[in-house]
């Protein structure tokens, strides 16, 4: 799955005769495209609703733009993932730019230490966590400590040309 | 923690011979050695002291001047404003036309110079009056370093006429070259 683009979905089933104003359902959805994000609003409805694609129809789809794209925050995500052997429920850490990037990198770790695939992962909830007393994971916490710095110990630089006269130096 | 279970063994095998002439029996000596070693901690207030004794000079920071090494704005200055995670960080060069974005280390280099007191997220505005109160601009247009990226870019913008001019040129000055020589030669001898 490429990148993500968060969608706003707006569904509901077909009106009727019983039913002339259906209700209406709306869905945030991280897909890479309107195409996909309408297939996964389908796919979620069918659990929680008595609706189906059959005998619904989408009433509007937008994307959701991040408000401030240029800030950095701090994002936790509520998951639920199938593993080879079971149903699993996570909360995960994420600092990132946006909430769409915040996704994204959670597929990627997803995929990185479980295997997971994006069919295998559905998104419970997205938050910014606001506080920092209210961030969980280390590894989110150690990036927030007052005056922060570490040095890049090991570079590599590449060369430009298709062989290099000699051994790159490494140090910083 | 292995490194200093071994040490504590080292103590205890000394110990055994030393405990005849001390008096102190092996227990005695396993709670002297406990007292005494000293314990690995990090925290971060070592982490200060751990980053001054090491030799490293250039560190990932807010307020570090980085030159971007790659993208649209390859070639430019600009400043850590806030470090993201350990793989990227949020730059911006206000004066050097290198719009606020995220920034992966792998593409950036760290100089020598930092802006002193610049706080964690800085906006826009503060990053650019405080490059300029700095004057890193003008440190780094002086430097070596600059001066060498700078005559690599000309050099590869080059012309093929301006290549044959340098040509001319560099023919011309071994010639004055040699003429000069051979004048000093001859008022010598």
């Amino acid at each position: 799955m490429g990148r993500f683009t968060e969608y706003s979905v707006i569904g509901r089933t077909l009106p009727t005769e019983t039913t002339p104003e259906p209700k209406l359902y709306r869905m945030r959805i991280f897909a890479p495209n309107e195409v996909v994000a309408k297939s996964r609003y389908w796919y979620y409805l069918r659990q929680l609703k008595k609706a189906k694609k059959a005998n619904g129809e989408i009433v509007a789809i937008n994307v959701i733009h991040e408000k401030k794209p240029l800030k950095v925050k701090n994002f936790a995500i509520w998951l639920r993932y199938d593993s080879r052997s079971g149903t699993h429920n996570m909360v995960k850490e994420f600092r990132a730019l946006s909430r769409a990037e915040a996704v994204e990198a959670m597929y990627q770790d997803m995929a990185a230490r479980h295997r997971a695939r994006f069919r295998n992962v559905q998104i419970l909830r997205v938050a910014e966590i606001e506080k920092k007393d209210d961030i969980r994971r280390p590894y989110i916490k150690q990036l927030l400590e007052p005056g922060l710095k570490f040095p890049l110990p090991h570079r590599r630089t590449k060369s430009k040309a298709w062989y290099a006269a000699n051994r790159p130096s490494t140090w910083a | 923690m292995g490194r200093w279970d071994t040490s504590r063994t080292q103590d205890l095998s000394a110990s055994a011979s030393a405990s005849q002439q001390t008096g102190r029996t092996n227990v005695e000596w396993i709670h002297h050695i406990e007292r005494t070693r000293r314990k690995p901690q990090v925290s971060s207030r070592n982490l200060d002291i751990i980053i001054l004794q090491s030799t490293f000079k250039r560190f990932v920071e807010v307020g570090r001047v980085v030159l971007v090494n790659d993208g649209p704005s390859a070639g430019n200055l600009a400043v850590i404003v806030e470090i993201i995670d350990h793989n990227r960080a949020l730059i911006d060069g206000p004066t050097t036309s290198v719009p606020r974005q995220a920034f992966p280390y792998r593409n950036l280099i760290l100089t020598p110079y930092t802006l002193a007191s610049l706080p964690r997220g800085a906006g826009n505005g503060v990053v650019k009056k405080a490059f300029e109160k700095s004057g890193v601009l003008e440190k780094w247009q002086a430097s070596g370093w600059a001066k060498k990226l700078a005559a690599r870019q000309q050099r590869k913008n080059a012309s093929d006429f301006d290549r044959f001019q340098i040509h001319l040129a560099k023919k011309s000055r071994r010639e004055d070259v040699r003429k000069a020589y051979i004048k000093e030669k001859k008022a010598s001898a």
